[in-house]
């Protein structure tokens, strides 16, 4: 075999570093701090720090409040990654049927997309208000009292309704040009062996789908457990309280807000080692069953 | 030819701009949004045209928190702003962080310019203080929680504002009810219902003479007395006497803005925007206190925020910000500020010439706060000094809020809050050497 063409080490070296630099000081160089700071109590300042050895971590996994703002997280991520999917993929069959005026009507439903996630989470919380939010009047139209940011699952609720608003029209965007990349012969040929448009669709145009939904599954996850914090710090009006908050919010909270340090860079440690075992799960177990064209 | 001419003009340029780099600039990182903004920059402005030898940069860094995290990114950059808002819950932060501010008692003295405590209102003086009584930041924007009542609705009801807890049970909630209002809601529960609670009363809040004398130290949230005003507020609510909307300032404040409630416990500094969106008569009262845990109630003390001066300035920097301190304390820019914001005056001189001017005439529940911050002190009046304590006042109102909604018990919730906020004090002391 032929081995590589650079005739010494300092070419590729060289066009390697800029690359590695980056990655270094923007993502080992923090993530190390964090490993490193969550060993320490320090005073935000940087005045005092003290070795307090693994406490930072025993007090998270004894904490029964992390454990429960773990299980909405995870409860939050799986329904809004789920929702968005789900409701993103009919608009997408739907849309691609459509011949008259379909420009128009996908890029009304991409318009949302432009939405920043604070903006989405001002414009939910203006809606959902207790006082004054027109769906809050809808709800008691039908009787039921919204009430968001004091009722626990009132506000999971309205957080799941905008984060899944929101992130709709990314997937529906991706998921369209994955309908119209399938060959015309492909589905004329399917329509010969079956007419039933639900077999089809389950039988050879959602496998061939299957690519995009897997990069967008991806996405998704990431976008319910890291994005919405904008829109959960906006909804939750920057006072936690006793609403559904998620592990990201969480960090912000007690290392931002609350200038614990220590105990914030344990819990980006244990999201870190969580994202990281994910991404590793989705792979081994997802990639295996998709094939690329 | 043409770098010549470039190098004369910006000479030129340079020549003209000296007198202004003669000047010595000072930046002031603040949190005071939108209206409040205003008034801030037009202090900054006031204060640079009324002399010659600074200039004040005023710089909007967001809420509170975002505030005290930006100055203690800077700090840590070596980027600090000569003056930084820090509010009442970050106070033992800033403070606990010694050499991180100079105490402004000393960059007073030390500048020459006067400072004497006893200028300023009584329950202003020492929440900003250490332990030996020096003032470390300088109290800006100064409010403490009282009692706002809509006219209309305590005449319908044919009562008047409360004065104890009591009174407000057997007789203000019922006649409210009669007459249609949801009689009270409140906007702050670990402000105005848990910290205030205890200096109204005094009682005290913490060990460690309230956390002053010691970072090493427990909270009093075990105190049967703030348990009954709980179980109490909890009753109220089930039996309509007052309305509940969760921890959030507004959803709390907006049905008295809409004439639905009766009493509202708010900020003093509340009035100037109440004044904007209430349609209706208001005034303001003291913050009630329950005759049964004492008969002689006492002050309550500032909320709000102080400017602290970061360490690590030049002299004339800090000489500058000395000058600012100066001004700003002048009894007409703290007349000014507490008539366009509703926030107190923070010195007796201002207070007089609020007075004498006839302000509270005008406007007779603008003087309530200051009439509450001076009534007599006590020994557990003077406020309060807890790290974590933002984090801590989380804790008490999510438990507060799983309580009164019927999530979890009372025991429960205080002992959840005890525990949580001891292990965040034991945490903090341990960031503290």
């Amino acid at each position: 075999m032929k081995r590589a063409a650079f005739s010494q080490p300092f070419m590729p070296v060289a066009l390697l570093l800029p690359q590695l630099i980056i990655i270094a000081v923007f993502f080992y160089w923090p993530a190390w701090e964090a490993v490193y700071s969550s060993f320490f109590m320090q005073d935000p300042f940087g005045f005092g720090s003290n070795y307090v050895g693994g406490d930072n971590y025993t007090r998270l996994a004894k904490s029964s409040e992390y454990a429960k703002v773990a299980g909405f997280t995870l409860f939050f991520t799986v329904v809004v990654t789920f929702l968005s999917l789900a409701i993103a993929l009919l608009l997408a069959v739907k849309a691609d049927k459509v011949i008259r005026g379909a420009k128009t009507y996908r890029t009304l439903l991409m318009w949302v997309y432009a939405v920043a996630p604070p903006v989405a989470g001002f414009l939910g919380g203006l809606l959902f208000d207790q006082n004054i939010g027109p769906i809050t009047d809808l709800f008691a139209f039908f009787g039921y009292k919204l009430q968001i940011g004091l009722n626990y699952n009132d506000t999971a609720f309205a957080m799941i309704v905008v984060s899944v608003w929101k992130q709709i029209p990314v997937n529906f965007i991706f998921l369209l040009s994955g309908l119209q990349s399938i060959p015309i012969a492909v589905r004329e040929a399917a329509l010969i062996d079956n007419k039933s448009g639900t077999r089809r669709f389950w039988d050879i145009t959602f496998p061939l789908l299957a690519p995009t939904a897997f990069f967008l599954l991806i996405i998704n996850i990431t976008y319910a457990l890291f994005d919405t914090f904008g829109i959960i710090d906006i909804m939750v009006k920057g006072n936690p309280a006793s609403n559904p908050i998620t592990l990201v919010y969480k960090v912000y909270a007690d290392g931002f807000r609350g200038s614990d340090l220590g105990g914030s860079s344990a819990q980006s440690v244990v999201l870190m080692i969580l994202v990281l075992a994910l991404t590793v799960m989705q792979f081994r177990m997802l990639e295996r069953r998709i094939h690329y064209t | 030819m043409k770098t010549t001419s470039v190098l004369i003009a910006s000479a030129m340029t340079a020549a003209l701009a000296a007198p202004v780099a003669a000047q010595t600039q000072i930046e002031w990182w603040h949190a005071m949004g939108g209206s409040l903004g205003d008034t801030v920059n037009q202090i900054a402005a006031d204060f640079n045209a009324s002399q010659a030898d600074y200039v004040i940069t005023p710089v909007f860094k967001g809420s509170y928190e975002e505030t005290l995290t930006a100055g203690i990114a800077a700090f840590r950059a070596g980027e600090q702003p000569n003056i930084l808002q820090v509010f009442d819950a970050g106070a033992a932060t800033v403070i606990g962080a010694k050499g991180a501010t100079v105490p402004v008692q000393d960059l007073l003295v030390e500048n020459g310019v006067p400072f004497n405590i006893e200028d300023y209102i009584s329950g202003v003086r020492y929440f900003y203080a250490d332990s030996d009584g020096k003032m470390i930041g300088m109290p800006f924007n100064s409010s403490s929680p009282i009692m706002y009542y809509n006219v209309a609705a305590l005449n319908a009801a044919g009562v008047t504002a409360p004065v104890t807890w009591e009174e407000f049970q057997d007789v203000t909630a019922p006649a409210l009810v009669e007459a249609g209002y949801i009689p009270l809601t409140q906007s702050h529960m670990p402000w105005i219902f848990t910290e205030n609670f205890f200096a109204r009363h005094n009682l005290p809040f913490a060990t460690g003479n309230n956390g002053y004398d010691s970072a090493d130290i427990t909270i009093n949230m075990d105190a049967p007395e703030i348990r009954n005003h709980f179980e109490a507020f909890k009753s109220w609510i089930d039996t309509g006497y007052a309305g509940f909307y969760g921890a959030g300032w507004d959803d709390n404040a907006t049905p008295f803005e809409q004439g639905k409630v009766g009493l509202w416990l708010g900020s003093s500094g509340s009035f100037g925007g109440l004044q904007q969106t209430a349609e209706f008569e208001f005034s303001a009262t003291y913050l009630p206190y329950w005759e049964a845990i004492t008969t002689e109630p006492t002050q309550t003390f500032i909320g709000g925020a102080a400017l602290f001066a970061m360490s690590g300035q030049p002299a004339e920097e800090n000489k500058a910000t000395a000058e600012f301190f100066r001004y700003l304390t002048s009894p007409e820019v703290q007349y000014m500020w507490h008539q366009q914001t509703g926030y107190v005056p923070i010195t007796e001189a201002a207070y007089e010439m609020a007075k004498a001017d006839g302000h509270y005439d005008r406007f007779p529940a603008a003087e309530v706060g200051i009439q509450q911050l001076s009534l007599p002190a006590g020994e557990w009046t003077r406020g309060y000094r807890m790290g974590f304590y933002v984090q801590i006042r989380d804790v008490m109102n999510r438990e507060y809020t799983r309580y009164l909604t019927g999530e979890t018990s009372l025991d429960d919730a205080f002992t959840a809050i005890k525990t949580e906020a001891d292990d965040l004090l034991a945490r903090f002391a341990q960031t503290q050497n």
